[in-house]
């Protein structure tokens, strides 16, 4: 049949002069429809002086946290009980009121496996969680890092350091209406430190220290330590220790894997999987007037444009593990004063582990030359502009007690501010193990946009630099622990993510292989191990800083065993209406949420 | 009919079981440990021990054909187990989502077919107007676009101009209507329209070749009117092979939704399986692919019965 028979009343136009119109018109919706800004667009400068950017030629430092920075508040053995003072609001301004009422809503990136804070080692089990539980002792949420009391009224530490007496608030209930006391602390921490029979506790080596709890009376808790451990007071502020019922862990051990029961601001309400979290206010808090929320509720958005776009359409007030500087710059431009910004360093470090146990990488001159090669200050201003990283520092974090000064810093191979001359060296370096042409390697990285991406490709840069030819492969997550863990590789992207300045956490990491299971480039070093136990029972701070200074030097300059990349920013972009937050340098801390109120 | 039908039914066995078996050891040969996800995923440092343990209570130390066959006889009671990553029954995750994901294909599926046949039959009687070229165009960007294009475009339009973002939790239909479509309308029109690209192209070419058959001539020359030509002869034949499309995209959709269930942050089977292979939570991820495999076949099955019913002339019997 004849195309004719297809009846037609319509005119017939030109098929070229219908496609062009047709083109002409769609490039016109696709401007009109690309007119706003993408999550990924560079923005323009906001009303917000974002944390000042690092300068080509000066130290870049981490933006003053709103929290001070004054050494952690260890008690001293002998010292005088303190009194507990309950956190305030940190960010309410001094003539405003918290308001009582509403319901705060933010996102989370990821879901809680477990409910279980002693099992878990992730910011998804502390969003929702934390603000069902109360502490023993917890890091202030307006002023770390000092340690203030939470279910502790106050505490003493024994002359010899071998005894820590804590005081517990008394009047205290569960959700359920069980009373809480000291044999409640006791269960918890046993549990943690002594974890019975098909518990796992994801701290317990962080409590090596430990050797008993007890609990005498109903409000005094008694710690018994091996040996003095001057972070001791730190580890029980853990924001993953949760206080449980002794009662309930008496009948079942795995009850908090699956159940919320704690004496927190916020009752548990619902969980959907995969959609959201609820909890209310809990009336019969003992911290009487909070917490000032009705209730909160956690949206589970995986998505990183998803987030930023929640934010932005207000369905969600804030997101607090942070933004990166695009869409803090993009919720600014399209919210205004709606949105307010805040901003400090972070415990979030990348770095890449070189495989001691493969050629070229056994050979410290290659690994030397590989760090030297790294233009960290460079890279901070660089890489801060458009992802996470931003202050160079060590293995402890740049702003924290412990940090190595400045001066001390720019001595360690591949921290000096010339970075010509650095890879100058590392040319020599690599001439004298005998690959004075370079050599080629694979870069294993992670598959992770922000910031593990941005990363890999200012390392390659760097490493090109001096003639090495680096090929980059991206892993999923699955397939990277696989490969870290196997030795499978010969340079590979690692990182940390702690929660407070402790280098008993932050150094483990580099012990020899028979003592850190996450030594992943797989050295022995008697040595270091040594200056880690000594850096360990060290109460003397200045001098424990030396010690810890000097763990770094071998770690970082000497040995080279690893090459970091500069520390992370912590960008917290959040609606107006959320006050009485304060943000600190780990988005495991200050999540109880019983300060925060909403002022409409 | 009847033995045809039992027939079918048998054959969906050893379909369903072969995809078990292949999707079970390619599930293990895949390189990664749930475990180790779990416990260290966030930077944790755990003991090799702790480790072992953890692995030993999912099971996981066992040889592989004992994990198959406890599966495997778990499977027939319809009894999934627990998802290796939250340790909840599957049963229960699944059906959680399924009313969200079932929603949105049912109306993915409507918008799309709504859309398909009157545009693709108009394109067939139309062609080569400017009404057939206007609709190739229509079609042929719906399937260039990426489908998570369409969706982030869609969400920074409202955002930008309308100052609007859908609800971000899920309200079942039968709890707030106005609040269910608030929130899948959007995804519903974006997969709708690349859906129905494909059926409209389909639909189109297929009446294109039908127009042509005799029958639709002597149709026409017994006098029969343009409409009736169309409707009760050409259109009825035109739409065999357009049901296989659109049935076949509707098992698909069901689980394969995942980008949209991205952007717009909709708690859907897509996203479930995709968080399932990425934490290699085997459990999981197998009971979905069987639902999946499952949708498929009946989806199969249900067209194959479907021609008899649009199509006299095809029977079984025989």
């Amino acid at each position: 049949m004849s195309q004719s028979t297809t009846t037609s009343t319509v005119s017939r136009v030109r098929r070229r002069t219908f496609l062009r119109a047709a083109a002409l018109s769609s490039a016109a919706l696709g401007l009109l429809a690309c007119t706003p800004q993408s999550p990924t667009q560079p923005a323009a400068k906001t009303e917000t002086k974002p944390a000042e950017a690092t300068k080509p030629t000066e130290a870049a430092k981490p933006a003053a946290p709103a929290a001070t920075t004054a050494p952690a508040a260890a008690a001293k053995p002998g010292e005088a009980a303190k009194p507990a003072e309950p956190a305030k609001p940190a960010a309410a301004k001094p003539s405003e009121e918290p308001r009582r009422g509403g319901e705060l809503v933010f996102a989370v990136s990821a879901e809680p496996d477990t409910f279980d804070g002693h099992k878990s080692t992730t910011f998804a089990n502390i969003h929702p969680c934390a603000p069902h539980y109360n502490y023993l002792v917890k890091f202030d949420p307006g002023g770390y890092p000092k340690i203030i009391g939470d279910l502790a009224e106050s505490w003493t530490t024994s002359p010899d350091g071998l005894t820590m007496t804590f005081k517990v608030r008394s009047g205290v209930k569960f959700h359920d209406g069980s009373p809480f006391s000291s044999k409640d602390v006791k269960a918890t921490y046993d549990r943690i430190i002594n974890p019975p029979q098909g518990v796992v506790s994801a701290r317990k080596q962080g409590f090596a220290a430990f050797s008993a709890v007890e609990a005498p009376d109903p409000t005094t808790v008694v710690f018994k330590l091996k040996y003095p451990s001057p972070g001791a007071l730190q580890m029980l502020a853990t924001p993953f220790s949760y206080i449980y019922s002794a009662a309930i862990l008496e009948k079942d051990q795995t009850f908090p894997e699956k159940n919320i029961m704690g004496t927190g601001p916020f009752k548990f309400v619902e969980y959907v999987p995969g959609s959201h979290w609820v909890g209310k206010r809990n009336e019969e808090y003992w911290d009487k007037g909070k917490p000032y929320l009705d209730g909160f509720r956690a949206l589970f958005i995986r998505d990183t444009a998803a987030q930023v776009a929640a934010v932005r359409g207000e369905r969600a007030h804030v997101e607090f593990r942070g933004f990166t500087p695009q869409a803090r710059d993009e919720l600014k431009q399209a919210l205004g004063d709606k949105i307010t910004v805040k901003e400090s360093s972070w415990f979030g470090l990348i770095f890449a582990t070189f495989n001691t146990q493969k050629a070229p990488f056994d050979d410290v001159r290659v690994r030397r030359a590989l760090t030297l090669a790294i233009d960290r200050w460079e890279g901070g201003k660089v890489l801060s502009a458009i992802s996470l990283p931003k202050y160079p520092g060590t293995l402890v974090r740049p702003d924290g007690p412990f940090a190595m000064s400045e001066a001390e810093m720019v001595k360690l191979a591949g921290f000096g501010k010339d970075g010509a001359a650095a890879k100058e060296q590392a040319k020599a370096l690599l001439k004298e193990a005998g690959v004075p042409d370079g050599f080629s390697f694979v870069y294993k990285n992670r598959d992770v946009p922000s910031p593990y991406e941005p990363i890999g490709v200012f390392l390659i840069d760097q490493w090109r630099k001096i003639g090495l030819n680096v090929t980059q492969q991206s892993l999923e997550t699955t397939s990277y622990f696989n490969d870290i863990r196997a030795g499978n590789f010969e340079v590979m992207v690692d990182f940390t993510a702690d929660f407070m300045d402790e280098p008993d956490l932050e150094l483990s990491k580099f012990l020899s292989t028979d003592r850190s299971s996450t030594n992943y480039a797989r050295f022995t070093d008697r040595t270091l191990d040594e200056i880690y136990d000594k850096q360990t029972r060290e109460q003397d701070p200045e001098k424990r800083k030396q010690l810890i200074w000097q763990f770094e030097k071998r770690v970082l300059d000497e040995q080279a065993y690893v090459a970091l990349t500069p520390w992370w920013q912590r960008i917290i972009p959040h609606s107006s209406k959320m006050q009485g937050w304060n943000i600190l340098p780990s988005h495991y801390l200050n999540q109880q949420l019983d300060n925060v109120w909403l002022s409409e | 009919m009847h033995r045809y039908i039992i027939n079918r039914i048998l054959l969906m066995i050893p379909t369903l079981l072969g995809v078990a078996i292949i999707s079970f050891v390619l599930l293990r040969m895949v390189p990664g440990d749930i475990v180790l996800l779990k416990l260290a995923g966030d930077g944790g440092r755990v003991d090799e021990v702790v480790l072992q343990q953890e692995r030993a209570k999912l099971g996981l130390d066992k040889p592989i054909p004992q994990q198959f066959l406890s599966w495997i006889a778990g499977a027939v009671r319809l009894d999934f187990g627990l998802s290796m990553w939250t340790g909840r029954p599957i049963v229960d995750e699944i059906a959680l989502r399924l009313e969200l994901s079932l929603q949105l294909t049912i109306m993915a599926s409507v918008i799309a077919t709504l859309l398909a046949l009157p545009l693709g039959a108009l394109a067939a009687l139309k062609q080569d107007t400017w009404i057939d070229y206007a609709i190739r165009i229509f079609t042929i960007a719906g399937l260039a676009m990426p489908g998570f294009w369409i969706g982030i475009i869609t969400i920074l339009i409202l955002l930008s101009v309308f100052h609007y973002l859908p609800p971000l939790t899920f309200t079942s239909l039968f709890k707030d209507p106005v609040q269910n479509l608030a929130i899948l309308i959007w995804p519903a029109l974006t997969v709708g329209y690349r859906y129905s690209a494909v059926a409209t192209r389909m639909t189109r070419s297929t009446l294109l070749e039908v127009m042509r058959d005799d029958y639709v001539r002597t149709a026409r020359a017994k006098g029969l009117a343009e409409r009736f030509v169309v409707m009760r002869h050409a259109m009825r034949n035109a739409l065999l092979p357009v049901i296989t499309v659109i049935g076949l995209e509707f098992a698909f959709l069901l689980g394969g939704l995942l980008v949209t269930e991205q952007v717009f942050n909709l708690n859907g089977i897509g996203k479930l399986l995709v968080d399932a292979v990425v934490r290699r939570d085997y459990t999981m991820t197998q009971a979905l692919i069987m639902l999946t495999a499952t949708t498929f076949v009946v989806m199969n099955f249900l067209i194959d019965l479907l021609y008899v019913f649009l199509d006299p002339r095809i029977s079984y019997s025989s």
